[in-house]
C-alpha cells in the first residue's frame, strides 16, 4: 500500500537539525584512556591545515553548538568522545571529513581506525551530516582546536566545561526606592499627627482662656472616644469607600486574571528536566525544538529525537531509569507521548516562532524565562496582548544584515534618531497577529 | 457623453424598479426572520448578559488541560505548522486538471493550478477548487460492503473471484462500465482483467456525451477523435451553442487560450471577436461580443447557413437548408476574412451538425492552426452506441457480471432506470465508487469495493496524446478504501497488485527511454513536476472526406422547430452532478443565474409573463418531455431564446449525501438518442406554468449599489484603439462651496491626510475584459479563508457569507427612460461580470464609524478587521458603499442547525479541510476580505528568513491564484517592477510625497468603482472592451 515515505514533496527541505544523530558513546572509561593515549602517540602535524582566524572559529562554534554539542564536548566526555586533539589522533583530516559526512560508509569500507572506533563504542553509528561542506568541517575543527587550547591554558588543565549557567542578576532595584519613599511618608504622617495634637491642645488652652457658653464648652471639652470617631459620618464614608474600592479592585484584578496562566506548571507524563538538558548539558534549544527557526510552531520534539541520545543513555540524573524507560516504551510501541500544553495562546492570536527567533533574533529566554533552570517548565510570561504590545514597543528591529528592512531603516533614519522599534513598522497593527 | 451611458441591471426586478426590489436594495439584509423574534425583551437580554458574564468567569477559572502530542517518528518533510506542496492531478471522470495540493500536517487543505502543465497552464475551475472538500465528505464509504452489509476485503475478494470464475467458466458476459478513462495505467489494468476474463468488455460513457463529434471526425478526417483546439490563435471565434468556457471540451485550457485573445493593452490593441448562437444564456455566450438567440433545432441550419456563405466564397457547392438569423452573415464574412485564424465550434452532439462544422473549418484552414487533430484529447471517449448496446443486453439478461468502475449510470445515464431494473436480477454486480451512490443502491446484491478519493490515490493521466501527468496521495487513506485498479488486479489474479508499483513500472517501460538520468531521478522529477510531456508529433493538416450533403439531409429530417424546445446543460456550479454533494459548489452562485442550492428551468421573460419574479418569487412549471413529466421552478432568464427552456443536469440526486439529496429533479433521463448519439435538446415539449409558488435562492440582487453610476465602465474596441473611449468614461465632478460653478475632481478633495506606506502597498487590478465569471475565485476564497456556508434559507435572507462575489450585470443600449426599449433589450442583454470584494479603501468609510476600532488601516494599505474586537454594531456594513462586509448572524460552526450545509465546520471529518492559519469567526462579528493577509504575512516572513526583499509573485491572494484568465492581478504597488504596478502604470499622485497612499493609475482603462465618493480603493478595475462595431448614431 501507499505510504508516506513515497511522497515526493514539492518543497524539499533539508536541515541539519532534522538529521538524526546517533552518537558515539563511551563504553568504558578504559577506552577513553586508550583514545587519550592514542592521541598522544599519534601526535602529528595534521593540525596545521586547520584555520585559526576568528571568523572561522566563530562559524565553527555555531555549527558545533547546533549540530555536535548534543553528543560531544571539546574537553569532556559527554555522550560521544571529547573532540580535543581529534585532528591529531585521527588518520587524516580527509578521514575526519569523510567520517563526519558519512561514517557508516567509512566503516563499511573496512577502514581499520573507523572499525576499531565503531567496535569500541558499542557499534553505534553517527548519522551522516551530508549537508556539511568541507569548509564547515574545517571551521568546526578550528573551533575545537581553539577551545582545546583555551582549556589547556586554563588553571585546571582540561575538563573544564562552561559550568553551570550564571544565574541572571537580581531584578531591578525599584522596590527598594519604594520602601524608602514609604518609610519617609509614614514618618511624615506621624509627625503631622504629633503636630496636630500640639495644635489641638494649644487651641483648647486658648479657648479656655475665653469666656464660652455651656454648649461651646461642651464641644471644646467633648472627649475624643472610639465611639465618637466610628459614628462620625466622615469615618463611615471613608470606611465604606475603602471597602468598596478594595472590593472593586479585587474583582477587576480577578477578571483580568481570567485566562492568564502565568506560572502554570502542570505535571507532565514524563518528568523531563530542561535544567538537565538545556542547563547542565547545554544542548542547543534548536536541537530538539526543530521548528523554531522554520515557522510558526517551535515543535515539541518527536520521540525519535529523544531516542537519538536515549537509545544509549538509559539512566537519568534526577530520576534514574523509570522516566527514560517511558520514552523507550513510547518509541517501541509507536505511541505518541501526550504532553500537557503549557503555553496556550488563544486561537485568535497568530504567533510565529520563526519571525521572532530567526528573523528577530529574540532569545528563547526572553519569553520563556530561565528555562535552563527549570526542572518543571512553567509559563514564565503573561502571554496577554498587553505583554506582546509592550515588547513590540520596546524592542529594536533586528534589521542588520536583512535586506528586507533596508528601505524601512533608511526611511526611519531620515525622520528619527531613535533606533527603529517594532512599533515603528506596524508592529502594533491588528492584522499582524489577528486574522 | 452621457448619452452613451448604458443601463446596468442585475435582475428583472431592478430593471422594473419594483418596490420590493427598492426596499431590499436599501436594506442590505432581509427583514429578520421568525427565529430572531423570540419575544425576548431588553431586560431579558441584560439578565442573560449578567448571568453569562458570571458563568463565563466561573468557567474560565479552571483552564482546561490541553494536550500537545508530537509525532513518534516525525516524517522528515513534515514540519508542524509548515505547509507542504505536492504536484498531483485532479481526475473526476473525464475532467482533468494538473494541480498543486497544499497540505498541513498531512491534510490537504487547498488546491492550486500547476503552472508547469501545458494543458491546464496553472488554471483551475470551481469544481477543482471545491474537490478538496469532497475528500472529507461524510457520505464516503467507510469500507467494503457486500449486499448492503459490511465485509472485509479478503472475504470480498474471495467471493468476487469465485463469482467471476463461475461466470467465466460458463462463458458469461462481463462488462466494465466507466466514464472516460484518462489514465493509461488504468487502461492497462483493465486489459489485464480482460486477459484473465476474456468475455469482458470495457465501455466508457460520459455524463454529457461528445460522441457526435467523435463520430463526425471519423467520417470527416478519418480518425475517431476529439481534437485539441487552440482558441488563442483565433481572431474570429464562432460558437454554435458550444459552452467551451464551462462544459465543452478542455474547458480550463479553452479558458486560458480564450483569455489570451481577449486581453488588450497599450501594446496589443487587438482582440478576438466572438460570435455565439445559442438558446440558453451560457457562460460562453455571456462573454461573446455578438450573441444571437436561436432555438436548439436551428443549430444545424445556422451551421449550414455559415457553410453556404463561406462555400460560395471558397468555390465549393452550397447545400440545402440554412436559415437567416441576425449576425450569421456577418460572422461568416469575418470567418472568411480571417481564414487561418478562425475557429467554428458547435455544442451539438449530432454527427451531422459536426460534419458541417468540420467542413467549415476545413474551408477556413483551421486544421493545423486552431484545430489540432494530431493532438487528440481524451476527456470525452464515451461511446453512446456501446452504452446503448450494454443497456439492451442487460435488459435481455445477456450480461452476467458488471463492474461499475467509479461510474454512476443509474443516476447520470439517460437509460439509468433501465440499468437499475437490469441490476436487480444480475448474477454479479460490483461498484468501486468512493461513495455508495444511486447505482450501488439500485443493485441489492452488489459488492462495493470503495476506491480512494483522488487525493489519496496513485494514478496517472493522459489528458491529451503525449501529455502525461501523475497523481500522488497527499493524505493516508482516511477509510478502509482500496485503489479500484488494485481491486481489478487482485480479481484478475495478479500476485503483485500494488497499483503504485504498477504505475511506476508502466512509466519505466513507456516513457523512460533515452533519458540522460537514472529511472528513479526521472520518476522523482515527474512526480515533483506532476507532469511529463513528449514532443508533439505530426502536423494538424487533414483532408476532409465528410459528406456534407448527407449531413444536410439528416439535419433537415431530424430537426423541425415545433412547439417549445428544451436544452439540457451543465451549469457552472454542480456541473454534471458528480460533485453535487459538495456544499461549496451548491452555495456558489451560478455565474449566470446567480441561483444557489436550487434546481430550476430557465425561461425567457416573454414566456413567463405571468411571473413577476420579484425577489425570485416564482412558480413551478410542469414540463413534459418524451412522455416524462417533471416539475421545476421557473427562473426567468434574460437572454433565453423565447420558445425554449433550459434545464440543468446535475440535480435530483437521491443517494449523493445530505447536501445534494432532494434538490430538484434529475434531467438525465429526459435525454434521448437522435441520429445515433444522445441529443441534449428536444422539441415539441409541453411546458405549463402551474399555480404552485416557490422562491428560488438567488443572490443576483443582493448587495446592490443603489443609484451609483461608476460601477461598470465599458467601451468598444475601436473606441479603445483611437482613445476616444476616455470621453465616454464617466468622470464624476462635484461642486464646492467656494465656487458653485467650478466642477472639481472628487479626488482632489479629502478630509484625510492619507497614510504613509513605507514598505508595501498591496493592490489589485481586476480586468473586466478577461473575467469570464466562472467563479473559481469565489470557491478558492471560501476554502482559503474558512468562509462559512449558510444554506438555502439563509441565502434567501441575504445572509450569504462570501467575501468575494461576482456581480453579473445585464446591460442594454436603450436609453434609461426608454422603457419599451429596455424591455426588448431584456430579451437579449449584454453581460458584464464584476468580481466584487473589499476594496481596501484608503479613505475607508467603514473605519471611521466603528465605535470600538475593530476595523483599522494598516501601514501596508490593508483594511484590517479584528474579529475579537468587533461587537457587532454593523455600522461598518451600513457605511460600506461596496456592500462587501458580511455579518455572522449565527455561530455557523459546531452548530447542529448548519450541520448539513456547512460540514466543514460542523463535523470532525469536515473540519480537516479548514485552513489553520485563519480564525473561524463566531456569531455576532463582521467579516470581509482580508487580501489573504495570512498569505501576505507568510510571504513576508519567507523573505525575511532569507534576508531579502519580497519578490513579486511570491504573495498572491487565493482569488488571484485561482483565476485562470489572469483577470485578477495582485501585488505590491510600491514595487515599480511588480506586475500590478506595471499593468496599472502606477505613479504617486503627489510626487513630493511618494509614500502617501494616493496613487494614480496611468492605464487608460483603469478606474475605481464609485470614484465620486473618493474612497480611494486599492483595487482598480480595467474597463471592459467589447469587440463590436460602434453604433454610428
Amino acid at each position: 500500500m501507499s505510504s508516506d515515505s513515497r511522497f515526493v514533496p514539492l518543497v524539499l527541505e533539508t536541515d541539519t537539525n532534522l538529521i538524526m544523530i546517533n552518537n558515539y558513546l563511551y563504553s568504558s572509561y578504559k577506552s577513553f584512556i586508550l583514545v587519550f593515549l592514542l592521541s598522544l602517540f599519534s601526535f602529528t602535524a595534521f593540525s596545521q591545515d586547520i584555520p585559526s582566524e576568528p571568523a572561522a572559529i566563530s562559524a565553527g562554534e555555531q555549527l558545533f553548538n547546533g549540530n555536535c554539542k548534543a553528543c560531544h564536548r571539546v574537553n569532556q566526555k559527554l555522550v560521544g568522545p571529547a573532540l580535543a586533539g581529534v585532528y591529531d589522533r585521527a588518520p587524516s583530516i580527509d578521514w575526519i571529513k569523510s567520517f563526519i559526512k558519512n561514517s557508516s560508509a567509512v566503516i563499511a569500507s573496512g577502514d581499520q581506525y573507523a572499525v576499531n572506533l565503531f567496535n569500541e563504542y558499542n557499534k553505534t553509528q553517527m548519522t551522516a551530516f551530508t549537508s556539511f561542506k568541507d569548509q564547515d568541517i574545517m571551521n568546526i575543527l578550528a573551533y575545537i582546536k581553539a577551545e582545546a587550547g583555551k582549556a589547556q591554558a586554563g588553571p585546571d588543565g582540561g575538563g573544564q566545561d562552561g559550568g553551570a549557567p550564571v544565574p541572571p542578576q537580581g531584578g531591578d532595584t525599584a522596590p527598594k526606592y519604594l520602601n524608602i519613599i514609604l518609610i519617609g511618608m509614614v514618618i511624615i504622617l506621624i509627625l503631622l499627627v504629633i503636630i496636630l495634637g500640639f495644635l489641638i491642645s494649644a487651641i483648647k488652652r486658648f479657648l479656655d482662656q475665653k469666656t464660652l457658653t455651656e454648649e461651646e464648652r461642651e464641644v471644646v471639652h467633648s472627649p475624643i472616644t472610639a465611639g465618637s470617631i466610628t459614628r462620625s459620618p466622615g469615618f463611615i464614608f471613608a470606611v465604606t469607600f475603602i471597602v468598596a474600592a478594595l472590593g472593586f479592585k479585587t474583582v477587576i484584578n480577578g477578571l483580568y486574571s481570567v485566562g492568564i496562566q502565568q506560572g502554570y506548571a502542570p505535571k507532565q507524563p514524563i518528568a523531563f528536566s530542561h535544567k538537565v538538558h538545556a542547563g547542565q548539558y547545554e544542548i542547543d534549544c534548536k536541537y530538539c525544538h526543530t521548528g523554531v527557526m522554520k515557522w510558526q510552531s517551535a515543535t515539541i520534539p518527536s520521540v525519535n529525537i529523544c531516542m537519538n541520545c536515549h537509545n544509549q543513555i538509559k539512566s537519568g540524573t534526577n530520576t534514574g531509569e523509570g522516566e527514560i524507560a517511558k520514552i523507550v516504551r513510547a518509541y517501541n510501541e509507536n505511541k505518541p507521548i501526550e504532553w500537557v500544553r503549557i503555553h496556550n495562546l488563544p486561537d485568535l492570536a497568530y504567533f510565529n516562532h520563526a519571525q521572532h527567533v530567526n528573523v528577530g533574533g529574540v532569545e528563547c529566554q526572553t519569553c520563556h524565562g530561565p528555562i535552563q533552570e527549570m526542572d518543571v517548565v512553567r509559563q514564565h510570561s503573561l502571554l496577554t496582548m498587553g505583554w506582546c504590545i509592550d515588547c513590540h514597543r520596546k524592542t529594536d528591529v533586528n534589521a542588520k544584515g536583512n535586506a528586507y528592512y533596508d528601505k524601512l531603516v533608511e526611511l526611519h533614519n531620515k525622520t528619527s534618531k531613535q533606533p527603529m522599534k517594532v512599533e515603528d513598522i506596524g508592529g502594533l497593527e491588528c492584522s499582524k497577529c489577528h486574522y | 457623453m452621457k448619452d452613451s451611458k448604458k443601463v446596468y441591471w442585475k435582475g428583472i426586478e431592478q430593471l422594473k424598479n419594483s418596490s420590493e426590489f427598492v426596499k431590499n436594495a436599501n436594506a442590505e439584509f432581509a427583514q429578520p426572520g421568525p427565529e430572531e423574534d423570540l419575544g425576548h425583551s431588553r431586560r431579558d437580554f441584560l439578565k442573560m448578559m449578567g448571568f453569562g458574564v458570571a458563568a463565563a468567569s466561573l468557567a474560565a477559572c479552571e483552564a482546561p488541560i490541553r494536550k500537545a502530542i508530537p509525532y513518534v517518528q516525525k516524517p522528515v518533510d513534515v514540519e508542524p505548522s509548515l505547509p507542504n506542496y505536492y504536484a498531483s492531478t485532479y481526475i473526476n471522470g473525464g475532467d482533468y486538471c494538473s494541480i498543486v495540493v497544499k497540505t498541513r500536517e498531512g491534510r490537504p487543505i487547498k488546491i492550486d493550478g500547476n503552472a508547469l502543465s501545458s494543458v491546464t497552464q496553472g488554471g483551475v475551475n470551481a469544481q477543482v477548487e471545491a474537490s478538496v472538500l469532497s475528500l472529507y465528505d461524510n457520505s464516503r464509504l467507510r469500507g467494503p460492503k457486500a449486499a448492503g452489509k459490511k465485509i472485509d476485503w479478503a472475504d470480498l475478494d474471495s467471493q468476487v473471484i469465485a463469482k467471476l470464475n463461475e461466470i467465466a467458466g460458463k462463458g458469461g458476459q462481463i462488462r466494465i462500465i466507466s466514464y472516460s478513462i484518462l489514465s493509461p495505467s488504468t487502461k492497462a489494468v483493465i486489459e489485464r482483467f480482460k486477459t484473465k476474463y476474456p468475455t469482458t468488455q470495457h465501455i466508457q460513457y460520459d455524463q454529457t456525451s461528445h460522441y457526435g463529434i467523435v463520430k463526425a471526425n471519423e467520417e470527416s478526417i478519418g480518425s475517431a477523435i476529439f481534437p485539441s483546439y487552440d482558441f488563442s490563435k483565433a481572431n474570429t471565434i464562432v460558437s454554435i451553442a458550444a459552452d467551451f468556457l464551462n462544459s465543452w471540451g478542455s474547458t480550463i485550457e479553452n479558458t486560458k487560450q480564450y483569455a489570451k485573445t481577449r486581453d488588450v493593452s497599450d501594446d496589443k490593441k487587438v482582440m478576438s471577436r466572438h460570435y455565439q448562437f445559442e438558446s440558453i444564456l451560457s457562460i460562453t455566450g455571456a462573454n461573446a461580443d455578438y450573441r444571437t438567440q436561436i432555438k436548439p433545432s436551428e443549430e444545424g441550419a445556422v451551421a449550414i447557413q455559415i457553410y453556404n456563405t463561406i462555400a460560395s466564397k471558397a468555390g465549393r457547392p452550397t447545400i440545402s437548408g440554412g436559415i437567416e438569423k441576425p449576425n450569421v452573415a456577418k460572422a461568416a464574412e469575418e470567418l472568411w476574412a480571417n481564414r487561418g485564424k478562425a475557429l467554428v465550434v458547435a455544442g451539438s452532439n449530432d454527427k451531422s451538425v459536426q460534419t458541417i462544422i468540420n467542413a467549415i473549418n476545413d474551408m477556413l484552414g483551421s486544421y493545423g492552426t486552431t484545430i489540432l487533430p494530431n493532438i487528440p484529447v481524451n476527456f470525452k471517449q464515451g461511446n453512446d452506441a456501446a452504452m446503448a448496446a450494454f443497456v439492451s443486453d442487460l435488459k435481455a439478461g445477456k450480461i452476467e457480471g458488471v463492474i461499475f468502475l467509479n461510474s454512476n449510470p443509474v443516476y447520470d445515464h439517460p437509460m439509468g432506470q433501465e440499468i437499475a431494473e437490469g441490476l436487480k436480477t444480475i448474477n454479479l454486480s460490483i461498484a468501486t465508487g468512493y461513495k455508495e451512490e444511486e447505482t450501488a443502491a439500485a443493485a441489492p446484491s452488489i459488492f462495493i469495493a470503495p476506491d480512494h478519493h483522488y487525493l489519496e490515490s496513485w494514478n496517472d493521466a493522459e489528458p491529451k496524446r503525449g501529455f502525461y501527468s501523475l497523481s500522488q496521495p497527499t493524505i493516508t487513506p482516511i477509510f478502509k478504501s482500496r485503489a479500484a485498479q488494485e481491486s481489478l488486479l487482485i480479481w484478475a489474479g495478479e500476485t503483485n497488485a500494488d497499483y503504485f508499483e504498477f504505475v511506476k513500472n508502466n512509466w519505466r517501460n513507456w516513457f523512460y527511454t533515452n533519458q540522460s538520468m537514472d529511472f528513479q531521478t526521472f520518476w522523482d522529477k515527474c512526480l515533483y513536476d506532476g507532469i511529463y510531456e513528449q514532443p508533439i508529433q505530426g502536423s494538424g493538416s487533414v483532408s476532409f472526406t465528410g459528406d456534407v450533403n448527407a449531413a444536410a439531409r439528416a439535419i433537415a429530417s431530424n430537426y423541425k422547430s415545433e412547439g417549445f424546445e428544451v436544452v439540457f446543460f451543465e451549469n457552472g456550479t454542480v456541473g454534471n452532478g458528480s460533485q453535487a454533494n459538495n456544499p461549496l459548489l451548491q452555495e456558489l452562485p451560478d455565474p449566470i443565474t446567480k441561483a444557489v442550492w436550487d434546481h430550476y428551468a430557465t425561461v425567457s421573460p416573454k414566456d413567463a409573463k405571468e411571473i413577476s419574479f420579484d425577489e425570485s418569487f416564482t412558480k413551478f412549471a410542469s414540463i413534459t418531455i418524451n412522455g416524462k413529466t417533471v416539475k421545476v421552478p421557473v427562473l426567468v432568464q434574460p437572454g433565453q431564446t423565447p420558445g425554449t427552456i433550459g434545464l440543468p443536469v446535475g440535480y435530483g440526486r437521491t443517494k449523493a449525501g445530505k447536501v445534494a439529496d432532494g434538490i430538484g429533479v434529475n434531467a438525465y433521463p429526459l435525454v434521448a438518442m437522435v441520429n445515433g448519439s444522445l441529443s441534449y435538446s428536444a422539441t415539441n415539449i409541453k411546458f405549463e406554468i402551474t399555480s404552485e409558488n416557490y422562491q428560488i435562492a438567488q443572490t443576483q440582487t443582493h448587495e446592490t449599489h443603489m443609484n451609483r453610476q461608476t460601477v461598470i465602465q465599458e467601451t468598444t474596441l475601436d473606441k479603445y484603439q483611437d482613445g476616444s473611449f476616455k470621453e465616454d468614461h464617466y468622470q464624476p465632478m462635484i461642486n464646492t462651496w467656494k465656487d458653485p460653478d467650478h466642477k472639481m475632481d472628487p479626488e482632489k478633495l479629502s478630509l484625510w491626510k492619507g497614510h504613509d506606506y513605507k514598505k508595501h502597498h498591496w493592490g489589485m487590478a481586476i480586468d473586466l475584459n478577461t473575467c469570464t465569471g466562472c467563479g473559481a475565485c469565489v470557491v478558492a476564497c471560501n476554502v482559503e479563508n474558512n468562509v462559512s456556508l449558510v444554506g438555502r434559507d439563509e441565502v434567501i435572507k441575504r445572509r450569504e457569507m462570501h467575501w468575494l462575489r461576482i456581480d453579473r450585470y445585464y446591460s442594454s443600449d436603450a436609453a434609461p427612460d426608454d422603457w419599451k426599449g429596455l424591455e426588448d433589450a431584456a430579451e437579449n442583454p449584454e453581460v458584464v461580470f464584476q468580481p466584487m470584494l473589499c476594496q481596501h479603501c484608503n479613505n475607508a468609510p467603514c473605519e471611521t464609524v466603528c465605535p470600538v476600532a475593530a476595523t483599522t488601516h494598516s501601514t501596508e494599505g490593508l483594511n484590517q478587521m479584528a474579529y475579537n474586537r468587533c461587537i457587532g454594531t454593523r455600522y461598518c456594513a451600513n457605511n460600506c458603499p461596496y456592500k462587501v462586509r458580511r455579518f455572522n448572524w449565527f455561530k455557523y460552526h459546531d452548530n447542529k442547525q448548519f450541520q448539513d450545509v456547512n460540514p466543514a465546520m460542523n463535523t470532525d471529518l469536515g473540519k480537516m479541510v479548514l485552513n489553520p492559519d485563519v480564525t473561524i469567526r463566531s456569531r455576532g462579528v463582521m467579516e470581509k476580505c482580508t487580501f489573504c493577509v495570512q498569505r501576505i504575512q507568510a510571504g513576508k516572513l519567507n523573505a525575511k528568513k532569507e534576508r531579502r526583499d519580497v519578490r513579486d509573485g511570491e504573495v498572491v491572494t487565493a482569488c488571484s491564484a485561482a483565476c485562470s484568465t489572469g483577470a485578477i492581478v495582485f501585488g505590491d504597488m510600491n514595487d515599480p517592477e511588480s506586475k500590478v504596478a506595471k499593468l496599472l502604470k502606477i505613479r504617486p499622485l503627489y510626487p513630493e510625497r511618494p509614500l502617501i497612499n494616493d496613487k494614480e493609475s496611468d492605464n487608460p482603462r483603469a478606474y475605481s468603482v464609485l470614484e465620486e465618493i473618493n474612497t480611494r480603493p486599492n483595487i482598480w478595475y480595467l474597463t471592459k472592451v467589447r469587440n463590436k462595431d460602434t453604433n454610428k448614431a
